[in-house]
C-alpha cells in the first residue's frame, strides 16, 4: 500500500460512489429477502405459537374451572352424604328407643296380664275352692249332723239356708280381715 | 498480495532501530481495487459487503426459512435478534404504528451490525462502515424513507408543519425553533446519522490498528517486548469494546431511524 503514498490519499469524508451502490444494492437485497419471505414466514409461526400459547392458558384455565366445580360437586356430595348418615343415625336412635318403649310397653302390659290373670285364677281357683268347699262342708256338716242327730235333715230349706247363712257369715268375715290387710 | 498490502504498515521496521512508529493513517482505509470494471474500482469494503449480506440471509434463511412451531436453539437463537429489534426497537420506539416498517428496520440493524462486526473477523479485519460512502448510502436511505412517510401521512402542508413546526409551544418562540427544526429535521438529522456510524467506526480501527502496530512495532529487544506486551493486552481489551461498540451503533442507527420514521408518523396538531 506504501507505494500509494507518492498520490494525494482520496479524502476519507467523501464517498465513492460505486460504494454507495454496493452498499445500497446489499442492503436492498437483505430487505426484499426479509420483507418477501422470511419475517412473513417467521411471524406466522410467531402468531401460532402465540395463539397455541394462549389457547393453552385458557384450556388450562378451563380445567381448574371445570375441577374446581368438581370439587366442590364433590364437596357438596359429601356434606349431603354425611347429612344423610347423620340423618338414619339419628332415625334409628330414635326408631331404636321407640322399639325399647315399644317392647317395655309391651312387656309391661303381658306382664300385667300374665298377673291379671293369674290373679283371675287365682281368684277362679279360690271361688271353686270355695264353692266346693262349701259344699262339702254343707255336705259333711250335714252328714254328720245327721249322724249326729240320726235324722235327714236334708230335705228342708230352711236346714239350707241355714247352712248358707253360716258360710256367708264365714264369707264376710274373711272380706273384712282382707279389706284390714 | 504481498505482506505490505495485507498488513498495510512497514513491517521490517522497530522500536530502537532509528526507525519512526509508522503509525495508520487515512491509507489504512484505502485499498487497492480487486478489479476494474471500466472506471469503477471494485474493492475489499465492497467484498466485504457482499460476503455480510450472504452471511446475514444464509444465517436468516436457515433459521426463518422452514420455522417450526417448537423452534432448535439456532432458530430460537434468530428469534431472540429478531424479537429484539422487533420489540425492543420498532414497538418500543413506534408502537403499533411501527409494524409495516418492522422489516426495514430489521435489515438495516443487521445490515449495520455485519458491516461493524467485519472488524473482529481474522483476514477482513475492517469495519465496512469506516468507509463513509455506506453509512452516507444507508442514511441517504433512511432519509428518503423518512421524508417520504412524513408526507405520506401529513400531506404536503402537513409534512412541512411536522417537520419545521412542533406543536405545543408558545407562539414567540416559533420564531426560533422553526428554522432551527427546519435545518436540524432536513439537513443535520442524515448527517449526523451517517457521521456518527461513520466516525466511530473510523476511530475504533484507527485505535486498534495503533496498539497493534504498535505491539508488532515494539518487538524485538527485551524491553520492546515488555511494552509489546502491554500494546497487545491494550489491544484486547479494545477488540472487546470495539465488539460492543458495533453492536450498540448498529443499534444506535436503528433506533435513530425508528425515532425518525414515529415523528414522521405522529398526527398533525
Amino acid at each position: 500500500m506504501m507505494y500509494l503514498a507518492a498520490e494525494e490519499p482520496q479524502n476519507p469524508l467523501l464517498p465513492v460512489w460505486p460504494e454507495v451502490v454496493i452498499g445500497l444494492l446489499c442492503f436492498a437485497i437483505i430487505f426484499f429477502v426479509f420483507a418477501k419471505k422470511l419475517l412473513p414466514s417467521i411471524n406466522k409461526v410467531l402468531d401460532e405459537r402465540h395463539d397455541k400459547i394462549v389457547g393453552g392458558i385458557e384450556e388450562a384455565e378451563a380445567a381448574q374451572v371445570e375441577a374446581q366445580s368438581v370439587l366442590e360437586q364433590y364437596k357438596a356430595q359429601l356434606a349431603e352424604a354425611r347429612h344423610e348418615a347423620a340423618r338414619l343415625r339419628s332415625e334409628a336412635q330414635e326408631q331404636g328407643a321407640t322399639l325399647i318403649a315399644e317392647m317395655r310397653a309391651e312387656g309391661q302390659r303381658q306382664r300385667e296380664e300374665i298377673i291379671a290373670a293369674g290373679h283371675a285364677q287365682i281368684e277362679a281357683d279360690r271361688k271353686a275352692a270355695a264353692q266346693s268347699l262349701r259344699q262339702d262342708v254343707g255336705q259333711l256338716a250335714t252328714e254328720l249332723a245327721s249322724k249326729i242327730v240320726g235324722e235327714s235333715l236334708e230335705e228342708h230349706a230352711r236346714q239350707s239356708r241355714t247352712i248358707d247363712r253360716f258360710l256367708d257369715g264365714l264369707d264376710d268375715a274373711a272380706t273384712k280381715a282382707e279389706a284390714t290387710r | 498480495m504481498s505482506s505490505d498490502q495485507l498488513l498495510a504498515f512497514e513491517t521490517d521496521c522497530h522500536l530502537f532501530k532509528d526507525c519512526g512508529f509508522p503509525a495508520p493513517s487515512v491509507w489504512s482505509f484505502l485499498f487497492d481495487p480487486i478489479f476494474s470494471v471500466g472506471p469503477v474500482d471494485f474493492n475489499k469494503p465492497m467484498l466485504l459487503a457482499l460476503i455480510g449480506t450472504v452471511v446475514i440471509l444464509a444465517f436468516f434463511w436457515a433459521a426463518f426459512s422452514k420455522p417450526k412451531l417448537v423452534p432448535g436453539k439456532f432458530q430460537m437463537v434468530a428469534e431472540i435478534l429478531y424479537d429484539f429489534v422487533r420489540n425492543g426497537i420498532a414497538r418500543e420506539t413506534i408502537g403499533k404504528k411501527g409494524e409495516p416498517f418492522v422489516p426495514f428496520l430489521v435489515s438495516l440493524f443487521f445490515f449495520v451490525w455485519i458491516l461493524n462486526l467485519w472488524a473482529l473477523i481474522p483476514l477482513a479485519q475492517f469495519p465496512v462502515n469506516s468507509v463513509i460512502a455506506f453509512p452516507v448510502g444507508l442514511a441517504l436511505m433512511v432519509w428518503i424513507v423518512y421524508m417520504t412517510v412524513t408526507f405520506k401521512t401529513n400531506g404536503f402542508v402537513g409534512g412541512i408543519r411536522n417537520l419545521c413546526v412542533p406543536s405545543g409551544l408558545p407562539k414567540p418562540i416559533y420564531v426560533i425553533l422553526t428554522p432551527i427544526e427546519f435545518v436540524s429535521n432536513i439537513f443535520v438529522r442524515p448527517f449526523t446519522l451517517a457521521v456518527r456510524l461513520f466516525a466511530n467506526m473510523f476511530a475504533g480501527h484507527i485505535l486498534i490498528l495503533i496498539f497493534t502496530i504498535a505491539t508488532w512495532y515494539m518487538l524485538g529487544t527485551l524491553l520492546g517486548t515488555v511494552y509489546a506486551t502491554a500494546s497487545f493486552a491494550l489491544t484486547l481489551v479494545l477488540t472487546v469494546f470495539e465488539m460492543f461498540i458495533q453492536a450498540l451503533q448498529a443499534y444506535v442507527f436503528t433506533v435513530l431511524t425508528a425515532t425518525y420514521l414515529s415523528q414522521a408518523l405522529e398526527e398533525a396538531h
